[in-house]
């Protein structure tokens, strides 16, 4: 296992050796970020904004004004908060193609407590025009991702988690499309989406669910915007109910995006996220669990599920 | 374009006049804050910036950003006379669906970024400032800032930046009117110390009379863009300069004049254009 970050920052390193327009920017952040071997090998394409969000991300749409390939990164908690109203209007609007890595993202930061969760950056970030969201859900997808976004025109928000993850891709025969899901495991009983860190989770139930004679179709979503809308309806249409698994607040996220889709053409659906509370006190797998994020909380609400009819 | 400052001082009230003219045809402008940087803008345009009004992304140009995004009309008639676009477009501000909008957008032929809410721009200045240096290019530049907008924390963070990167090709411009929308500077949040801040976060600090065109030309003729050290002109100016009955008062922030005073503004104007075109065909 590798975390995402670290799959991340190899990429984006390995990719910059052979393209001086790379730069990567931060916040007193490399060593969280995991751009120490960037910020030694290429000081000149690494710049140190200190502890200043907003300062960083107007640096960087300044930069990719210039031509550059930027990659402002540092923890996901400050950046689509302190430095939302940069995103708004120097990235954003502006269309200056910044690509921000919101690093230990969602819950990641456990224990840390919720000044350092990020759990609206979706809801928030959705009503951006011209601003893409991804959630990777593991090493390999990453590492497609990051060279997919180096020559990529516009800009996007990536949120990548703390921990290692374990693999959901065996090896690299996979696709990544900014726009589709990845179907990873098939099944006409019912569909569980997730993005980002759930999806291990989900895939894990979905596992779990076969087992049980359930016949579990799994979604990774990691692309949120644009999102695969002909996924969720084809899921819709062929499974029935739909579950989504979200390391997010229950508003304005994968669920919300999904509950939108369905609104013309309804079919039952459950909506697994962190609910409008203070999040309870602990490490992020606690979280997980405490919340059923995890691949039993996912696997209990979809064994309950099944009882409705479709 | 090298234009002598009598010159500068004539294109100036023409562009003065054009911006009281569509405030009062689209009945909305920031106009007080526009009148007091026109000076500034009309030297940047007319004497001190390298660029192509043809060829508005042409790569070796100099960039200005108005982080004072609400002065956009100013901008706006000063590209118009530079010949960004012509007076047909000017002439839709305030209709439904211009492309001119009340804060700059990168639609309009000349604006390099969006701007609109306050303490952005000289971050986007550093970043472009930085990339010219990463690059060896040599384009410089320049942000023009509003008093108020000082107190827009986000505004120190560039500042430090632009110092620990030796930016000495970024200029920023401070409008230093004296008005925000509620009242003085002073009262709202006092400035008094912007030399002594500034030189304190390791800038070139200059301070100018931005009433007067010949000192503004000066203040950017000495700057020395070899210094390692970004540079800062404190403008002092007069908010609604050029119509007497706006000057100092901060209603004119983005207050409308009626026909009355509309036609005042025009005909005082246009007294300062005859007199400047009498004294260059003296010349």
């Amino acid at each position: 296992m590798i975390a995402c970050r670290k799959s991340f920052t190899e990429t984006l390193l390995s990719l910059a050796r052979a393209d001086r327009n790379i730069i990567a920017v931060t916040t007193d952040a490399r060593g969280s970020v995991t751009l120490n071997d960037f910020a030694n090998e290429l000081p000149g394409q690494f710049v140190e904004c200190g502890i200043a969000e907003q300062n960083a991300v107007g640096i960087s749409a300044g930069l990719a004004h210039s031509g550059k390939k930027v990659f402002v990164c540092g923890p996901a908690c400050f950046y689509v908060t302190r430095s939302l109203e940069q995103i708004k209007i120097d990235v954003a609007y502006s269309r200056n193609n910044v690509k921000i890595i919101g690093v230990s993202g969602g819950v990641a930061y456990g224990a840390l407590g919720a000044s350092h969760h990020s759990l609206h950056d979706i809801a928030v970030l959705r009503t951006f025009p011209g601003m893409n969201i991804i959630l990777p859900s593991d090493a390999r997808q990453i590492r497609k991702i990051v060279k997919l976004l180096v020559d990529y025109p516009e800009p996007a928000y990536i949120r990548i988690g703390r921990a290692p993850v374990p693999d959901i891709y065996e090896n690299d025969g996979f696709n990544f499309t900014i726009g589709k899901a990845n179907l990873l495991l098939d099944g006409n009983d019912l569909t569980i989406i997730g993005t980002g860190e759930t999806v291990y989770h989900a895939y894990r139930a979905g596992r779990m669910l076969h087992k049980k004679g359930i016949r579990a179709r799994v979604l990774d979503m990691a692309s949120i915007k644009p999102y695969d809308k002909a996924a969720i309806l084809k899921a819709a249409a062929e499974t029935g109910r739909i579950v989504t698994v979200e390391e997010h607040s229950r508003f304005g996220g994968l669920g919300s995006l999904v509950a939108e889709t369905l609104s013309e053409s309804p079919v039952p659906l459950r909506i697994i996220g962190i609910p409008d509370e203070d999040v309870i006190h602990g490490n992020s797998s606690g979280i997980f669990a405490h919340y059923g994020l995890d691949a039993s909380g996912i696997y209990k609400t979809a064994i309950e599920f099944m009882k409705y009819e479709k | 374009m090298k234009v002598k400052a009598k010159e500068l001082e004539l294109q100036s009230e023409i562009n003065r006049k054009r911006l009281v003219e569509i405030a009062f045809k689209a009945k909305a402008a920031h106009i007080g804050g526009g009148l007091s940087c026109l000076n500034i803008l009309t030297v940047l345009y007319f004497n001190v910036m390298n660029m192509e009004a043809g060829n508005p992304e042409v790569p070796c140009r100099d960039r200005f950003v108005l982080s004072k995004g609400h002065c956009a009309e100013a901008l706006y008639v000063t590209l118009e006379a530079r010949g960004f676009f012509p007076a047909e477009v000017t002439n839709t501000l305030g209709e439904f669906g211009s492309v001119l909008s009340g804060h700059p957008t990168i639609h309009v032929p000349g604006v390099e970024v969006n701007t609109g809410a306050l303490g952005h721009g000289l971050s986007i200045g550093v970043g472009i400032a930085l990339a010219a240096k990463m690059d060896r290019l040599q384009y410089r530049t320049f942000v023009l800032m509003g008093d108020g907008e000082q107190g827009e924390g986000s505004i120190y963070e560039a500042a430090m930046a632009a110092n620990q990167y030796k930016l000495d090709n970024l200029v920023a411009i401070i409008d230093r009117n004296g008005l925000q929308i509620s009242g003085t500077t002073e009262d709202i949040m006092a400035l008094e110390s912007i030399n002594q801040r500034w030189s304190a976060l390791g800038w070139d600090v200059t301070e100018v009379n931005g009433d007067k065109i010949e000192d503004i030309v000066s203040a950017f003729g000495k700057i020395d863009y070899s210094d390692s050290h970004p540079h800062l002109l404190i403008a002092h100016t007069t908010k609604g300069k050029g119509v007497s009955y706006m000057e100092g008062d901060p209603v004119w922030h983005h207050e409308i004049p009626d026909v009355e005073q509309y036609e005042q503004a025009i005909r005082e104007i246009s007294e300062s254009i005859e007199i400047l075109e009498k004294q260059i065909q003296r010349v």
